[in-house]
């Protein structure tokens, strides 16, 4: 084996990851399984994806179904060719009426003749051997059987074309002896299984031999969905989101405080609570202001129409109605009785790509665990929020929990570990009534309120209120009501007083001007006083010695008597 | 006209029973065991039980794939009862002679 093996995607979702490339080119590859396992599916959906990729031309080869019966199956995926490619894909009808007579040994040199000068009429590279244990049985010699299986192994290799047989096998230890050649001769083997699991059926797929090739072992849940088939492969180990730094809301203003500033875009947000928290309203509130931003949104919803989800959001001045009617609403709603994880996260997948929203929400996400196993709903959980991711969709899902305790919701579908965003819902009963208090338990990569707040329902949509504490107690509702009526009285009683000693203070105030008036007036009245009497007093010393003066004159004194005078006293 | 034609050969058909000619087609894969001996069985049981009643045509599928094709035939050998009415297929080298005397409506 010098040349590497070459390998031909399938086109089957997840299969073509799980085995590296998809089936061997110019080998033989074995599909074994219960009836209904999807062993047909597998098959057809290869041939058609052949034509529709590579225009490789086909033969179905179907031992165990009529023509029609195969073609009325293929009808119900999306798998219409093009005119111009329907003659690429043959049908061989080989399956033998219940009239049939068997007399004796029988082989299939005659059929591979027939094969032979149809793949070269068509210039076939596919063919498909659909049941061919219904016609190896009738040999009902097992020498025989093994001759034949050679026959077709011989005839295989030579016309070098890829081949897919299918096998119907349930895993007896009859059907090892059987089969073992079949396995033996082929190059890869897979095995589908189907079983029940709580009344849903699950589909399983596992490579269980690739011969020169690597690939990824273990069992896959496997889908069905208009497009055919599709396996469930492990999400890449490597997480590659690009991390976003955009905000978006998370519907209002109050609550886009709480988580310093709103969502980050991509990001997923987990909102947990016990019925009735008014999760589905906190979604509506988040996928209307999504709209309103002018963004597709996806509304999904389970066990509740999109018509009473609407009509109650309107109740508390959410509108949807004119988003949907616009395109830029899809509201899907599910059923979850008897459909299993698998199947839900196939139709969200494709409804992702039909509307290619930028926001999302799924109402709630835990239906998902109804029906079936909850490792199944666990494991879909995750890979729905990774797909999400991946489509760069900010997600918002809700998850009922039955406790109230935010703890309980991780012993369930375990998607708070993966959400970056967690909003717990819960009620608080004090003094004879239900309120609602909102929490945020986590917010990755950024501030977030600590505080517990009031969710209350208004005609204008929800709100945040804050809460009190008292006595250790969280107070809301009516008793915040009281606690808030309280405060204010305590206000207003504040204000008077202050009103009151003001004006005490100022009438204080006032006294003290008038009595600094006063006083100033007396200063004024002294001061003039003064001046009063020392000018009086000036005019009486001059006035004297005036007199004095005139008196010596009058007396006739010498001038030295005058002098001498004041010595001598 | 022709219901009155058709009346008339039946009424000959149930006269002379034993005399009337089976139309068969058998297809083989060349040489192939099988094959060969589902060639010699078929003679074995016509020159018992039909004499010169019979017409057979033998078809190798490996010389002419799109008539067996055509015909909706895939395992060889096998045989085909064409008239009289009903008509029969059998699979297999005709070595059970019962079972091919019961298909083709033989009395033994």
């Amino acid at each position: 084996m010098l040349q590497a093996l070459r390998k031909i995607p399938t086109g089957i979702k997840g299969f073509d990851e799980l085995s590296q490339g998809g089936l061997p080119c110019h080998r033989t590859t074995l599909l074994k399984g219960g009836p209904g396992a999807g062993k047909t599916v597998f098959a057809m959906q290869t041939l058609v994806n052949a034509i529709r990729e590579r225009q490789e031309a086909g033969i179905f080869v179907a031992f165990e179904e009529s023509a029609q019966q195969i073609s009325a199956n293929a009808a119900t995926f999306d798998w219409a060719l093009p005119a111009r490619s329907r003659n690429k894909l043959f049908t061989v009808d080989a399956h033998l009426s219940p009239e049939t007579v068997h007399s004796g040994e029988f082989d299939l040199a005659g059929m591979l003749a027939v094969l032979k000068a149809k793949q070269e009429a068509i210039g076939a590279q596919w063919i498909v051997f659909d049941g061919i244990d219904v016609l190896l049985t009738l040999l009902q010699n097992p020498i025989a059987e093994m001759r034949e299986i050679y026959r077709i192994r011989e005839w295989l290799a030579d016309s070098g074309m890829s081949a897919i047989i299918t096998a119907k096998a349930d895993g007896s230890t009859a059907e090892v002896a059987h089969y073992g050649f079949l396995q033996f001769m082929t190059d890869c083997v897979i095995s589908l299984g189907r079983r029940l699991e709580h009344g849903v059926p699950l589909h399983r797929l596992q490579i269980t031999k690739y011969r020169g090739s690597d690939f990824v072992a273990g069992e896959y849940p496997v889908s069905f969905g208009p497009a055919g088939m599709e396996v469930g492969a492990p999400e890449p180990t490597e997480i590659t989101h690009a991390a976003s730094t955009e905000r978006v809301s998370a519907g209002f203003e109050r609550l886009d405080t709480m988580l310093g500033s709103g969502l980050f875009r991509d990001s997923s947000t987990l909102i947990t609570g016990v019925p009735g928290t008014s999760k589905t309203t906190l979604a509506g509130k988040f996928a209307e202001a999504a709209c309103r931003r002018g963004e597709r949104t996806l509304f999904v919803s389970f066990d509740e129409g999109a018509g009473p989800i609407q009509r109650n959001l309107a109740s508390v001045g959410i509108q949807l109605k004119p988003h949907v009617k616009s395109g830029l609403l899809r509201m899907y709603s599910g059923r979850t009785e008897s459909v299993g994880a698998e199947d839900h996260l196939l139709k969200l997948k494709s409804l992702l790509r039909e509307h290619r929203p930028r926001c999302m929400v799924i109402d709630p996400l835990s239906a998902i665990a109804k029906a079936g196993g909850i490792a199944v709903a666990r494991a879909v959980a995750n890979r729905l929020i990774y797909a999400v991711k991946d489509e760069g969709v900010t997600v918002l899902v809700t998850a009922i929990n039955l406790g109230d305790e935010p703890q309980i919701e991780a012993t369930d579908l375990q998607i708070s570990t993966i959400a970056d965003t967690w909003i717990h819902l819960s009620y608080l009963i004090r003094g004879g009534e239900r309120n609602r208090a909102l929490t945020i338990i986590k917010s990755r990569g950024t501030w977030h309120s600590n505080q517990v707040r009031e969710l209350v329902l208004g005609k204008s949509g929800p709100l945040l209120a804050d809460v009190y504490t008292a006595g250790g107690e969280v107070l809301m509702g009516t008793l915040r009501w009281e606690k808030e009526g309280e405060e204010r009285a305590r206000t207003v009683q504040r204000r008077a007083e202050f009103e009151h000693k003001r004006s005490e203070l100022q009438a204080a105030e006032a006294a003290t001007h008038a009595r600094i008036k006063a006083l100033q007036q007396d200063l004024a009245r002294q001061q003039t006083g003064l001046t009063m009497y020392a000018s009086e007093n000036q005019a009486r010393i001059t006035s004297t010695s005036e007199r004095e003066k005139e008196l010596r004159v009058i007396r006739s004194a010498d001038k030295g008597n005058g002098k001498a005078r004041p010595d001598a006293t | 006209m022709p219901r009155k034609r058709k009346q008339k050969a039946s009424s000959r058909v149930s006269a002379r029973a034993v005399t009337t000619v089976v139309v068969m087609r058998l297809y083989i894969a060349n040489s192939a065991p099988n094959s060969a001996k589902a060639v010699a069985n078929l003679a074995a049981i016509c020159k018992e039980y039909l004499q010169d009643n019979f017409k057979l045509e033998v078809v190798d599928v490996l010389e002419f794939p799109q008539r067996a094709l055509a015909d909706g035939i895939l395992v060889t050998p096998s045989l085909t009862k064409l008239s009289p009415y009903p008509s029969a297929k059998i699979v297999g080298n005709l070595g059970d002679r019962a079972s091919v005397l019961h298909a083709l409506g033989i009395k033994h």
